[in-house]
């Protein structure tokens, strides 16, 4: 077994328990805790698979940003001094049986696909594990241009041995501009709702009667 | 392998052990060497901080332990914290109470491993390394929060709600300003911004353009913010919370806080140093390409060792120099209140920071002009496309192919 291996496993495991902790538990900012520990160990995951960014980002977005907003929003809402969540018989049952059904289907999946033909149809003739011998980009660190240089335009991945005058692949930057301008919508929404409210005082002759 | 590390002492190891163990025992060695510096930055600048506080408050500050200027003063300190009891008061959280400090201690920890010491020296290698950082850096603050919380008492709440408040705007300027010297270098790779600024130290970033001059200082008072340093020390604030996030803590759980604090004011003035000030460069132009030709020497792996460990007394000297500004500030202003620090951020700081992003963004079509065909580069940005692996387009149609080409295969030796 390598280290990669056993961390692999060790991440995975924290993973899991991470999940089933937050089910389990009835304080508020504990679930919220062991959220961390989940997402962190999913993060942790994908750091193994050398998707450094998507590893980044969920460190940010998930880990950094949504649940300290929600351990915040809990300080500030929270009624008694330790917020206890009961879930009711019913809700357990529910629960329980659509996420035992949703296990089903993802494993029933995972376990449909040849893996190793999945990755070389994916990655290409020249498949290479990361491990091999000699030069390999994801050992360098180089494991966000190809990412990046797509969100920009250009598909070095796709256009790079293609001859001069060839027709290039095109990236994803107008989806990406898409995006981001919804985004910007959103958050003009959000300032607007949340915005004080003042109240318009009428001035003029009509006002004061 | 999916964690390189600097291959010399891999190689030693790979004389004398099989592939696996030599490879373990390569990774085991390199943590540990993080580790040390992790716990020696707090060990050697909180006697630091307390011999600068008492000089400028026109005291002595420690004098007797370890003899001369009692220079084994946290040695002491850290002997008494371990002896202490372990208190988990009767009102808080307890699971969360005790996790609360590994939090910290973990989350500034992490950081330290996509940090350069000098040209290969990190731990692990990523291109987008000061993305990944400035998400780490962020994790403190959860530490933090749940410390406040789970404490069991009001002074407590009141410290992490601030420290909840303070962390979650200054979060923002801080990723702008970290942006803009990532948009000269066109790279988030922080060994490749560093190479980019060898040479005479007009080369650094921060003499790069008016813009950048001022996004240093910006940075380093957001990144004062960020470590919660005083005048921006609400979630402490002894005078008004006894101690804050941290009033219950006693013994060792209690300097956790205080590692995690040291290490990340060490890991922000660190990364100053690396995006503004010319990283392990030293900013003198002959001893630069000395140190350069030393490190790219054939044949001896000495030469290499010595010049990095030169750079990384270098590295380590300007942000030592930044982490003094710190403690300077500290004794010498007092502490803000909780809305004037609000204000500072979302009023002055973040608006600051887009100006000078947009500012950053337009000066090089102010100066260099955007006339098609010839791509008029900054001269002292010569060798970007030589240290990045892209290569310079002749005409504008070329460029995709020329992009295309670049990231794959061209440094295969």
């Amino acid at each position: 077994m390598t280290l990669e291996t056993l961390l692999f496993y060790i991440f995975g495991l924290a993973a899991c328990i991470g999940a089933v902790a937050v089910v389990v538990t009835q304080n508020v900012v504990r679930m919220a805790f062991w959220l961390i520990v989940s997402l962190g160990s999913v993060a942790a995951l994908y750091f193994l698979l050398d998707a450094d960014f998507v590893a980044a980002t969920q460190i940010i977005i998930y880990v950094g940003g949504t649940l300290v907003l929600l351990i915040f929003g809990i300080m500030l809402t929270a009624s008694g001094p330790y917020q206890k969540i009961k879930s009711s018989p019913g809700e357990v049952f529910m629960g329980a049986g659509i996420g035992v059904l949703l296990l089903v289907l993802l494993v029933g999946t995972v376990g449909a696909i040849d893996w190793s033909a999945a990755s070389r149809a994916v990655a290409g003739p020249d498949f290479r594990p990361t491990t091999g011998e000699g030069y390999n980009p994801a050992g360098q660190g180089n494991t966000t241009r190809p990412i990046g240089m797509a969100l920009l335009g250009p598909r070095p991945d796709k256009d790079l041995g293609k001859p001069e005058g060839s027709k290039l692949s095109s990236g994803y930057l107008f989806p990406f501009e898409i995006v981001s301008i919804h985004l910007l919508v959103v958050l003009i929404g959000a300032a607007y709702l949340a915005r004080a409210k003042r109240r318009v005082q009428k001035v003029g002759p009509d006002s004061r009667e | 392998m999916p964690f390189p590390i600097a291959s010399s002492i891999g190689e030693f190891f790979d004389a004398y052990f099989s592939s696996g163990w030599a490879w373990t025992l390569t990774v085991v060695l390199h943590a540990t060497f993080i580790l040390v510096v992790f716990g020696l930055t707090p060990f050697l600048w909180i006697w630091a901080e307390r011999k600068i506080a008492g000089r400028i408050q026109d005291r002595l500050g420690p004098t007797r332990v370890g003899g001369r200027f009692g220079w084994l003063q946290s040695l002491a300190d850290g002997l008494k914290l371990i002896q202490k009891e372990d208190l988990v008061p009767k009102a808080a959280d307890s699971m969360l109470f005790r996790m609360a400090p590994y939090v910290v201690c973990v989350a500034s920890f992490a950081a330290f491993l996509f940090l350069p010491f000098s040209d290969g020296w990190v731990a692990v290698v990523s291109d987008i390394a000061l993305y990944v950082l400035v998400a780490i850096l962020s994790l403190e603050v959860i530490g933090i929060i749940l410390a406040g919380w789970s404490s069991g008492s009001k002074w407590s709440l009141f410290g992490g709600m601030r420290e909840a408040a303070q962390m979650v705007s200054y979060e923002i300027p801080l990723a702008l300003c970290a942006i803009i010297p990532v948009t000269i270098a066109g790279t988030l790779n922080l060994s490749d911004i560093s190479r980019l600024q060898s040479g005479w130290f007009l080369n650094w970033f921060l003499f790069h353009d008016p813009f950048t001059f001022i996004t240093f200082f910006v940075y380093f008072t957001v990144a004062t913010a960020s470590c919660k340093r005083a005048p921006f020390d609400l979630a402490e604030a002894e005078s008004e919370l006894v101690g804050g996030f941290h009033t219950e803590y006693s013994g060792m759980r209690w300097s956790f806080f205080f590692m995690g604090e040291y290490a990340s004011m060490y890991v922000v003035s660190a990364v100053a140093a690396l995006l503004f000030l010319g990283g392990w460069n030293s900013g003198i132009g002959p001893l630069d390409a000395f140190l350069i030709d030393l490190r790219t020497a054939e044949g001896s792996a000495f030469a290499g060792y010595l010049a990095n460990l030169l750079g990384m007394v270098i590295l380590m000297s300007k942000a030592w120099l930044l982490l003094f500004v710190q403690v300077w500030v500290r004794w010498t202003f007092p502490r803000l209140r909780i809305d004037q620090v609000m204000t500072t951020c979302l009023k002055y700081l973040i608006p600051m920071a887009c100006v000078l992003f947009l500012g950053v963004v337009l000066w090089p079509m102010l100066m260099y002009g955007t006339s098609k065909g010839t791509r008029t580069t900054h001269p002292f940005l010569e060798p970007r496309g030589e240290i990045l692996g892209l290569h310079a387009a002749a005409t504008p149609g070329e460029t995709a192919v020329a992009h295309a080409r670049a990231p794959a295969n061209e440094e295969a030796e």
